[in-house]
C-alpha cells in the first residue's frame, strides 16, 4: 500500500443527476491534519461532494483515495469503516436520551445480551480528554446549547472511530461565542491528528481557521488556494465567478406607479433575535425586483412575513390600496399578491390530490372555483386544462394526483396557476428550482411576459443568472438585513460576492 | 367510474378476505368447521330480524365513525368521541325530559343539545391545541375519563340523589321517541321483525352521512380542511388559518360525536342510564378506519361489524366460540390498513407511468433534481 501524507484525494469525480451536472470533474486533495474548508454557493455542489466522500452517493466516474489507498464506498458504512465521519448540518440526536445513550445508539457496547454503558462512559471521558472536549455524559440532549450538542455530534462520529471529519455547515447554526469555542476544538483534533473539512459560505470563518480552502462553483472545482494567498474578497469572487450572466437586453418596463409598499418590516425569530431587520423597497408596476444573498439570511422569513404567515414587530406592507398589515394570509392573497412558494412539495401542493385541486389551492372561494360555499369542480378543472394547456405541463389528464407529476410539470402547475390568476404583486421565491432547463426557459419566458404586462415580481432566488436576467434591481440580504441595492446592469462578481458574504455592508 | 369504485374496493375486500382466513385457521384449532360457522352466522345473520338488529348497530357505529373520519381529514385524530357522545347523551336526556312539547319539535332539541354538548366537549380538546399545544390524542383521551366521572357524578348525586339501583334519568316523554320503522320490510314484501324495532334515527343517520360527504368534498370549507390534512404548509401558504381549522373540526367532529347514542336513547331506552352503552366511540374508529372515512365506506363497515356481531349469538347457541367475530374484526382493520397501502402504492405506480408516458414524447423529458 502507497505511503501518503494525503487523508483524502478525490480525482476527476463526476456525478450528475438526470437534468444537472452536479459535480463535473472535481479535485480535491486534503493532507492529514489539515483543516481543510470547502466554500461556494448554493447549488456549486458541495453537498453531493460531501455525499460522496461519505459513501452516500456513488461518483458516475473518478476515483477516491482515502489515506492513498482507492476507495470505493457503496453505503455510509463503508466510509466509517475507512474512518470517515460526517457531522450533518441539522443534528440527529435523540432529545429525551442522555449524551451517553445518544453517543452510542447505533454501536451500543454489549456484554452478551446487556448493555455495558460503563465502557462506553469510560471511552467518552477518554476521548474527552484526549480532544479536550467537555460533555456530562448524562446529561439529557434537550437540555444542551447548541454548541454542546454539535460537540455531541462530533464525539459521536470520533466514538466510531473516525479520523476523518466531516462538517457540513458547521457554524451556520451557532453564536460567535459558540463558533469560537468550535474553533479550539478543530485545533485540538488537528494537534491529535484528526482531518477536517468543512463546508461554509463564511468567508471569514474560513480564513481564520483552515489551512487550505477549495472554491467550488456550477459543479466544478475552480481554485485551491492557501488562506494566507487570499482575501475574503477574492474568495468571494472565485465563488461568484469571474463572470456574471448579462442581463437580458430588454427595454425595462418599470413604471411610476408602486405596487407593493415595504417599510421597516422587522420580525423576531426565537430569543428576539430579528429574523429580518428593517426591511424597505418598492416594487413598481412591471418590475421585477431580486433578492439575492446566501439561503438562510431570511429569505424565507421575508416571503412568510408579506404573506401574514409570520408575526412581524415592525413595519408596514401595503398595496396601493392601502395597508395589509391587520390582514391575514387569505385576505393578503384575495388583494392580489400571487405566491410561487420556494418548496412545492411542502408548501404548494397537496400531492395527493389532483391536479385541478392543486389548481385551487390559495385562491379556495374565489371564481372560478368556488360558487358561494360549493366547490365549482367543472370550473376548478377547466381553468387547470387550461394552465396545462398554455403552461405545457405534461400529463395524462387535469384528475391525475400531483405526486405523479415529474419536478418541471408540477412547478410549470403552480407558476402557471398563480400567472393566469393575473395577480397585481407576485411572489416568485426560487421559481426554478430543481427543474430542467427546458421548463426553467418556460418559466422565465412567462415571468417576462408578465412583467411586459404590468406585473410586479419579488424574485428570490439562489441562481444568480437567474436574478441578474430577469431583475430590474437587485436587493442582497444578509443576516436579515438589505445590506445592498445593486443595478444588474453593472454589478460586478466581485461586489455581489462581497454583500452575499457579508464581507462589505452598506450602511444606510 | 366503474373502475375506481372497483380499485376502492379491492382493498377492503382483500383484508375482509386475510381475515376470514385468520378466523378460520383459529376455527381449526379449536375443531370446528369453519363453513359451518360461516353458513350459522350467514343464515341467522340474513332474516328480518337480524336485518333489523344489524342496522341497530350498524347506526351508532357509522355516526361514530363520521366524527372520526371528519377530525382524520384534517390529521386531528379524535379519540374522544367515547367520552363526547356519553357525555352528550346525559344531557339531552336530563333536559329533554323536564318538558314536553310537539314530537318533532321536542326530538330536534333533544338532538341540538347532543350536538352542542357534544361539541363543547371537544371543543375543549381544540381550544388546549389552538392555545397551548396540546396534543389532541391526549387531551380527548384524558377528557373521556373526565367525561366517565362527571357523568357519575351528574347521574349518581345531582338527578337520582339517593342510592336506587339502576341510575337513571327521568324516562323521557313519549313525544321525544323517534318512531319505528318495521313497517318498511312489511312494506317490501319481508317478514316483519321479531322483538326489534328499527330504529327511526336511521334516516338522520343518513342525513349525516351525505353532509358529511357534501361538506368534506362538494364545499370550499371540505376543501380547506382537506388540504390541512394533506400538507398544513401548503394549507397555511394558501390561507388556511390553522389555529381556525383545528377547532372548527374538533367542533364539528365532537357535534356529530354527540348524536352517536341519539339512535338507542330516542329508539329504545327513552332515558340515559348507568349501563348506557359503551364503545362505539371506540368502535367508531376502526369502522373509520375500515371505511376509509368514505361515507359510504364507512357505511358498510357499520354494517359489517353490525353483522358480525348479531351473528355471534348464534354461535354461543351451537357452542362455537363467539369471539371468533372478534378476531375478524381486530384482523380486518389491521389488515385493511396495509392492503390499502398496497393499494395505494399500486395505483400512484401506474398513475406516475401514465404521466412520464405523457411525457416522454417531449424531447427533453422533464424530471426532477433532488442534489
Amino acid at each position: 500500500m502507497a505511503e501518503s501524507n494525503r487523508a483524502v484525494e478525490l480525482i476527476d469525480i463526476t456525478k450528475s443527476f438526470p437534468g444537472v451536472l452536479a459535480n463535473d470533474d472535481v479535485n480535491l486533495s486534503v493532507g492529514v491534519g489539515e483543516i481543510h474548508a470547502i466554500v461556494g454557493e448554493n447549488g456549486a455542489g458541495k453537498s453531493t461532494l460531501m455525499k460522496i466522500l461519505y459513501g452516500m452517493q456513488p461518483p458516475d466516474s473518478g476515483e477516491i483515495r482515502i489515506n492513498g489507498a482507492p476507495a470505493v464506498m457503496k453505503t455510509p458504512k463503508d466510509a466509517i469503516e475507512r474512518g470517515i465521519g460526517m457531522v450533518h448540518q441539522h443534528f440527529m440526536l435523540a432529545d429525551n436520551l442522555t449524551v451517553l445513550e445518544n453517543i452510542v445508539l447505533g454501536s451500543e457496547p454489549t456484554q452478551g445480551v446487556t448493555l455495558d454503558l460503563g465502557e462506553a462512559r469510560r471511552r467518552i471521558h477518554e476521548l474527552g480528554d484526549q480532544y479536550g472536549m467537555e460533555l456530562d455524559p448524562d446529561k439529557r440532549v434537550e437540555y444542551l446549547t447548541i454548541g454542546e450538542r454539535q460537540r455531541v455530534e462530533i464525539m459521536k462520529v470520533l466514538y466510531r472511530g473516525a479520523r476523518i471529519l466531516i462538517l457540513d455547515e458547521p457554524t451556520a447554526v451557532l453564536v460567535p461565542q459558540e463558533v469560537e469555542e468550535l474553533f479550539s476544538s478543530l485545533k485540538e483534533l488537528q494537534a491529535e491528528g484528526v482531518t477536517i473539512i468543512f463546508i461554509s459560505h463564511k468567508l471569514d470563518e474560513v480564513l481564520a481557521i483552515s489551512d487550505g480552502i477549495t472554491v467550488m462553483r456550477g459543479g466544478k472545482t475552480v481554485a485551491a488556494v492557501k488562506p494566507e494567498d487570499v482575501n475574503a474578497h477574492d474568495l468571494a469572487e472565485l465563488m461568484v465567478g469571474s463572470e456574471l450572466p448579462t442581463p437580458a437586453t430588454e427595454a425595462s418596463t418599470v413604471t411610476d406607479d408602486v405596487a407593493l409598499s415595504v417599510t421597516g418590516l422587522t420580525s423576531l425569530g426565537l430569543g428576539g433575535r430579528p429574523v429580518i431587520e428593517d426591511i424597505t423597497f418598492d416594487i413598481h408596476k412591471g418590475e421585477i425586483v431580486g433578492i439575492a444573498g446566501v439561503e438562510g439570511n431570511g429569505q424565507a422569513e421575508l416571503v412568510d412575513a408579506l404573506l401574514g404567515i409570520r408575526d412581524v414587530s415592525a413595519g408596514s406592507i401595503s398595496l396601493p390600496a392601502g395597508p395589509i398589515d391587520s390582514l391575514d394570509t387569505k385576505a393578503r392573497r384575495g388583494a392580489g399578491i400571487g405566491i410561487i412558494p420556494e418548496d412545492r412539495h411542502r408548501q404548494g401542493l397537496l400531492l395527493d390530490a389532483p391536479l385541478w385541486e392543486n389548481s385551487m389551492l390559495g385562491h379556495q372561494g374565489k371564481k372560478p372555483f368556488a360558487k358561494g360555499p360549493w366547490i365549482d369542480r367543472a370550473g376548478a378543472r377547466d381553468f387547470t386544462a387550461e394552465v396545462v394547456e398554455r403552461f405545457d405541463v405534461r400529463t395524462p389528464s387535469v384528475d391525475v394526483s400531483a405526486a405523479a407529476l415529474s419536478g418541471g410539470n408540477q412547478q410549470k402547475l403552480i407558476v402557471g396557476k398563480e400567472m393566469l390568476l393575473d395577480p397585481d404583486v407576485l411572489v416568485a421565491a426560487h421559481p426554478t428550482r430543481g427543474i430542467d432547463v427546458g421548463a426553467q426557459a418556460a418559466i422565465w419566458d412567462e415571468l417576462r411576459d408578465a412583467r411586459r404586462q404590468g406585473l410586479a415580481v419579488l424574485l428570490i432566488s439562489a441562481d444568480l443568472e437567474e436574478l441578474i436576467g430577469l431583475s430590474d434591481k437587485l436587493l442582497v440580504l444578509f443576516d436579515g438585513r438589505i445590506v445592498a441595492e445593486l443595478d444588474p446592469n453593472d454589478v460586478t462578481p466581485k461586489t455581489l460576492g462581497s454583500y452575499m458574504t457579508g464581507v462589505k455592508v452598506d450602511t444606510p | 367510474m366503474i373502475r375506481r369504485i372497483g380499485i376502492a374496493l379491492l382493498a377492503p375486500v382483500l383484508a375482509l378476505l386475510f381475515a376470514i382466513a385468520v378466523a378460520s385457521i383459529a376455527l381449526l384449532l379449536v375443531d370446528v368447521n369453519p363453513l359451518e360457522a360461516y353458513s350459522l352466522m350467514w343464515d341467522f345473520g340474513t332474516t328480518s330480524t337480524s336485518a333489523a338488529s344489524i342496522i341497530n348497530r350498524a347506526i351508532p357505529l357509522y355516526v361514530s365513525a363520521v366524527a372520526v373520519a371528519i377530525g382524520f381529514k384534517m390529521g386531528l385524530f379524535n379519540i374522544g368521541v367515547e367520552g363526547q357522545y356519553l357525555i352528550a347523551a346525559l344531557f339531552a336526556a336530563w333536559i329533554g325530559s323536564t318538558f314536553s312539547v310537539w314530537g318533532p319539535l321536542h326530538i330536534a332539541i333533544i338532538l341540538l343539545i347532543a350536538i352542542t354538548v357534544g361539541a363543547i366537549w371537544a371543543g375543549i380538546a381544540g381550544l388546549l391545541k389552538v392555545t397551548r399545544g396540546v396534543n389532541e390524542v391526549v387531551s380527548t383521551i384524558m377528557l373521556n375519563y373526565i367525561g366517565f366521572a362527571v357523568i357519575g357524578y351528574i347521574l349518581g348525586e345531582l338527578i337520582i340523589g339517593g342510592d336506587s339501583l339502576i341510575q337513571s334519568t327521568d324516562p323521557l316523554p313519549d313525544s321525544a321517541m323517534i318512531p319505528g320503522l318495521n313497517w318498511i320490510f312489511t312494506a317490501l314484501g319481508f317478514t316483519e321483525p321479531r322483538g326489534v324495532e328499527l330504529q327511526g334515527f336511521l334516516v338522520i343517520a343518513i342525513v349525516v352521512g351525505v353532509i358529511y360527504h357534501l361538506l368534506v368534498w362538494k364545499t370550499r370549507f371540505g376543501f380547506d380542511l382537506r388540504a390541512s390534512g394533506m400538507n398544513p404548509g401548503a394549507a397555511r401558504m394558501s390561507g388556511v388559518n390553522p389555529k381556525r381549522m383545528v377547532l372548527y373540526t374538533m367542533l364539528i367532529s365532537g357535534g356529530i360525536a354527540g348524536l352517536v347514542g341519539m339512535s338507542t336513547m330516542l329508539g329504545r331506552l327513552g332515558a340515559f342510564t348507568q349501563d348506557f352503552p359503551r364503545q362505539y366511540g371506540f368502535t367508531g374508529i376502526a369502522v373509520a378506519l375500515l371505511g376509509r372515512n368514505n361515507a359510504v365506506g364507512m357505511a358498510l363497515g357499520a354494517l359489517l361489524f353490525g353483522f358480525m356481531d348479531r351473528s355471534a349469538l348464534i354461535l354461543d347457541l351451537n357452542s362455537i366460540p363467539k369471539e371468533i367475530v372478534q378476531i375478524i374484526q381486530g384482523v380486518v382493520v389491521l389488515a385493511v390498513v396495509i392492503a390499502y397501502e398496497l393499494v395505494n402504492r399500486w395505483v400512484k405506480t401506474r398513475e406516475i407511468k401514465a404521466a412520464s408516458d405523457a411525457t416522454a414524447s417531449a424531447a427533453h423529458a422533464a424530471e426532477e433534481v433532488t442534489a
